[in-house]
């Protein structure tokens, strides 16, 4: 299965110009902590080509939820960046099997 | 106390209706925030505003009167969508137009906080200033080429300007927080109930059902709690919608990062109390050892000129990538430019069989080197032959005459950043007037 089968939202976004975020929000908690269990850096680091130390994941569990940060290699706005709001980075986490 | 926002972006529009409503109860303060960063570095560095004159006079129009009738403050963040001196004025301007047209009078602060390039380099130089992420160090290079820099001010410089009755306050680039948290700690509130529910409420009714950053939000502060409430009737604040919020863009839904310290909402408490209100208690705050503002600059990095494609033949879509290569040697000979002069990118986007799109993008160090380059580029593209190819009238559907767009200056981020201070109010300066 994978990420994007299992969630209700999964989108990201520019956190700042030098950051991209991604949010995963579920139905229910059970959901959440099966995608908690298979999203690992390991596999983030593997689908966005980004070093696992620079990657934090923080579970918001309140709205069954969790978030991805990492550092935008290519800072919004640069003249080689081509998503100035960074909101359609989120295929390669939607894609990851679970 | 109450507090309203009038929507999450000043020229993005609101109800009207909505704006009078919230005004039926008694309203301290109303705030508004009137830029971002979002739309990427042009336009601190072109000095406009990515929001449009005309809406940002519309969203003014009907609140002034209102604000002043009623004697709730206004404060309105980040003038002209990237805070910076001109946008300012720019804002200020409109203010001042919209007084003359309805007769109104007040006094007005306006608070600068452009810096100059001086000052940061004096920070970097005293080891003062932090990285905000590891794939951008600041180096004195990007801070001596920055056209524009500008800090973020916190509450600090809010509250000076509500101390000496300002009714309306206009501030350069500024936290989208301090707008709305700067009101509620000058008024004793808790520091981390005022930033949570700022945090919350500089989106305008983006925490509410239906979702619309265009429409009123209504915060009510008192001593251990916050409420909010949109006032337009047919939306609702939930208990998901309001916790889900410190989310959105934030790095950590947890630690909401200001000049002060940090609001700590690991043990915040969330309550639906009626279909359309959430209460939210238990916010916490750490104030800061060392103070920090932002600082944000941006550099010019030469001039864009563009060029718009369609590609439908299946072959030549597959031939692309070898095109752009020869494209880009058949430049470097025919322009004869200095190396370093320009960058040549083509993008592609979309059919692998059909329907694909290049753009031939060019950033040169003057217009006319750009427009040069552009040139040779997009006649060699329509023209490039390559193995087998039997289509031989042009390569590229251009749907446009004239072909190639200006996109004009080009800026970058050189500078985001954090600063150690010694005082919030280092890197502003507020102007007292009255408008008549």
């Amino acid at each position: 299965m994978k990420l994007i089968d299992l969630a209700k939202i999964l989108r990201s976004k520019n956190a700042g110009p030098l950051y991209i975020t991604f949010d995963v929000i579920f139905n229910n908690v059970e959901d959440l902590r099966k995608a908690v269990k298979g999203v690992t850096k390991e596999k983030i680091s593997k689908a966005y080509n980004m070093e696992e130390e620079k990657i934090d994941i923080i579970v918001y569990e309140i709205v069954n939820s969790f978030k991805i940060t990492f550092p935008r290699r290519i800072i919004s706005g640069s003249v080689l960046d081509s998503d100035i709001y960074g909101c359609q980075q989120h295929v390669p986490l939607a894609n990851i099997e679970i | 106390m109450k507090i309203i926002a009038l929507c999450g972006l000043l020229g993005y529009g609101y109800n009207e209706d909505s704006l009078k409503l919230a005004f039926k109860e008694k309203v301290d303060y109303v705030g508004v925030d009137a830029g971002s960063t979002d739309p990427g570095p042009y336009y601190l560095g072109s000095g406009k505003s990515f929001t449009d004159r005309g809406a940002v006079k519309r969203d003014l129009s009907i609140a002034l009167p209102l604000v002043l009738e009623n004697k709730a403050p206004f404060i309105i963040g980040t003038a002209g969508g990237a805070g910076s001196n001109v946008h300012t004025d720019w804002l200020v301007e409109i203010i001042k137009e919209i007084a003359k047209e309805k007769g109104l009078s007040f006094s007005l602060a306006t608070i600068y906080s452009e810096v100059d390039r001086e000052y940061v380099l004096s920070k970097l130089n005293a080891g003062k200033i932090t990285d905000m992420s590891p794939e951008f160090p600041l180096t004195e290079e990007n801070v001596k080429n920055s056209s524009k820099i500008v800090s973020q001010i916190g509450i600090a410089p809010i509250i000076d300007a509500l101390n000496n009755n300002a009714q309306v306050i206009v501030c350069g680039r500024a936290c989208d927080t301090a707008i709305y948290a700067a009101p509620c700690i000058k008024e004793g509130y808790d520091h981390g109930l005022a930033f949570h529910m700022a945090k919350i409420m500089e989106c305008g009714a983006m925490c509410s059902e239906p979702v619309a950053a265009a429409d009123v939000m209504q915060g009510y502060i008192e001593k251990d709690y916050f409420m909010l409430r949109p006032a337009n009737p047919e939306r609702r604040c939930t208990l998901d919608r309001v916790a889900a919020h410190t989310m959105y863009e934030q790095t950590n839904p947890y630690m909401i990062y200001e000049p002060d310290g940090v609001a700590d909402l690991r043990e915040t408490v969330y309550e639906q109390v009626d279909p359309r209100t959430v209460k939210v208690m238990n916010s916490k705050f750490i104030p800061a050892k060392v103070k920090t503002l932002k600082l944000e600059g941006v550099k010019s990095v030469g001039f864009r000129t563009i060029t718009l494609g369609g590609i439908n033949d299946t072959k030549t879509i597959s031939k692309l990538d070898e095109m752009f290569e020869v494209i880009q040697d058949f430049v470097k000979v025919n322009a004869n430019l200095p190396e370093g002069s320009y960058q040549l990118n083509f993008r592609r986007f979309g059919g692998v069989e059909n329907n694909a799109c290049v753009v031939v993008d060019v950033v040169g160090q003057t217009q006319e080197i750009a427009d040069n380059v552009c040139a040779i580029a997009r006649a060699r593209l329509l023209h490039c032959d390559y193995d087998g190819r039997k289509s031989s009238a042009g390569n590229v559907a251009f749907p446009f005459s004239p072909s190639d767009l200006h996109v004009g200056e080009v800026f970058e981020f050189s500078v985001f950043h954090l600063a150690e201070v010694d005082d919030l109010k280092e890197t502003s300066k507020t102007v007292y007037s009255e408008v008549k």
